[in-house]
């Protein structure tokens, strides 16, 4: 299985030059340590900011300058500093190429939910249902199973919804999966030591697989 | 001459009544009214309607009107960083209208800008769309939200000048602009106040036409929640 790492690091393989890109909070984050030097992207900020940095030395401490997630960051060369109402307008103007962002659960249509457990976890929904509803392609990093074993990838979510038929995409810690335009969710990509078997012991909604699944390349 | 100048935050909410709905501006903590929170934290007024991105922590920010009761209601798209607020959520000590942020923003931009209405596709599809007029535009599907307005908004700048013209820094800016410009009342907290013609029309990001009272802030705390540092490999 791979660890949050590891899903970083295949998720960062689907990035191309000259993207604009939303990363949520939590492993999304993580994906940003593991674009290739080669390649130019533009990390946009829902909270004002084109052009996130890495995360600033103790004496770059801004704390004018943070992330979606909070956490003290820095600026790169050619930034934009802007207001909320902006930055989503930006958003829900499809104007960001791709945006990476965890989830509780996906279905085999594609809806996603990622913002609450009811009675117990209602932190709530910020800006995950503009994203979803808006950008050109979603990529969704996530645990294949709960930690009591429960397949997360499903014919229906059970959890509230944050968007409906939108996820493209998914990388776990076991697969690479698209999600076909009709419904099902087709595996690409079996992390290294994963077996085909154990992937679909641990999806319980609609899996194509056609022909021999190859490892995932992580390097 | 106008001059929009109070002289600290007790005379700048001297009256919000109770019940009052109150936009407070920020992301996290950041660009958060810290001495305006304070004075209506000694005020003691109760009843009050939050529009604010978030929560604050349990010790800082609205959090701290928290803790006394002071709030009864909020609306925000994300609690998450205040344990005591979830647990006034999950208890229903405290109502909550959750919205999605980008909703938010638009909702308040819409509110100062005279657009009663508009729809976005936040939300189709989930429990937000509840009760809610849905409408296809080009074969998407969207939802009709409504402008949201205040009694008195409460925001925080960098730099403004005695007539309300202000100046943010960095992601500090989030939804105070917005906010300036929703609420009846706008109440200006800034870091650096500045004489009329010192500050350059081309930067201004708040025209002062939306600012009612303005005073210069001491004491900045400028709490960091995720203080997060770039690991150096050696």
């Amino acid at each position: 299985m791979l660890d949050k790492t590891g899903i970083a690091k295949r998720i960062a393989r689907e990035i191309r030059d000259g993207m604009y890109i939303n990363l949520g909070i939590g492993i999304p984050t993580l994906v940003a340590n593991f674009i290739p030097p080669q390649i130019d992207v533009v990390l946009q900020s829902e909270n004002g900011l084109l052009g996130i940095g890495p995360f600033p030395t103790e004496g770059e401490i801004d704390p004018d300058l943070i992330n979606a997630g909070k956490q003290t960051i820095t600026m790169m060369p050619g930034s934009a500093l802007f207001s909320s109402a902006e930055s989503f307008g930006m958003i829900r103007g499809g104007h960001v190429d791709l945006t990476i962002l965890g989830a509780m659960e996906v279905s085999e249509r594609g809806d996603i939910a990622n913002w609450k457990v009811p009675g117990k976890m209602v932190k709530g929904m910020g800006g995950a249902m503009d994203l979803v509803a808006s950008a050109k392609h979603i990529i969704v990093a996530m645990q294949h199973c709960s930690r009591d074993g429960a397949s997360k990838l499903l014919p229906d979510c059970t959890l509230p919804l944050t968007g409906l038929r939108c996820v493209k995409k998914v990388v776990t810690d076991m697969a690479v999966l698209d999600i076909l335009p009709h419904g099902g969710f087709k595996l690409l990509e079996r992390a290294p030591g994963i077996s085909v078997e154990q992937i679909k012991n641990a999806t319980s909604g609609k899996l194509i697989i056609e022909g021999e699944i190859p490892e995932m390349e992580l390097e | 001459m106008i001059n929009k100048l109070v002289n600290n935050a007790d005379e700048a909410v001297f009256d919000i009544p109770e019940n009052a709905v109150i936009m407070m501006g920020g992301f996290g903590l950041c660009g958060i009214p810290e001495n305006c929170i304070q004075a209506i934290l000694k005020k003691g007024i109760k009843g009050l309607t939050f529009i604010s991105n978030n929560a604050g922590v349990d010790d800082f920010g609205i959090g701290l009107l928290l803790k006394t009761r002071q709030v009864k209601k909020m609306i925000s798209s994300y609690v998450g960083e205040n344990a005591e607020f979830e647990r006034q959520l999950l208890s229903g000590e405290l109502e909550v209208d959750l919205i999605p942020q980008g909703t938010l923003a638009e909702r308040i931009r819409a509110g100062g800008a005279g657009i009663p209405a508009f729809f976005t596709p936040a939300g189709y599809g989930t429990e937000v769309a509840q009760g809610k007029e849905v409408r296809e535009f080009e074969g998407k599907k969207y939802l009709m939200e409504a402008w949201l307005r205040a009694d008195f908004s409460i925001v925080k700048a960098w730099k403004g000048d005695t007539t309300g013209n202000l100046v943010y820094r960095g992601t500090a800016r989030n939804f105070n602009p917005m906010m300036a410009a929703a609420g009846r009342i706008t109440i200006a907290e800034v870091e650096e106040l500045v004489e009329p013609g010192e500050l350059d029309p081309n930067q201004i990001h708040t025209p002062g036409i939306y600012v009612q009272r303005i005073f210069t802030g001491t004491h900045y705390e400028k709490r960091i929640e995720q203080r997060t540092l770039r690991n150096i490999k050696k």
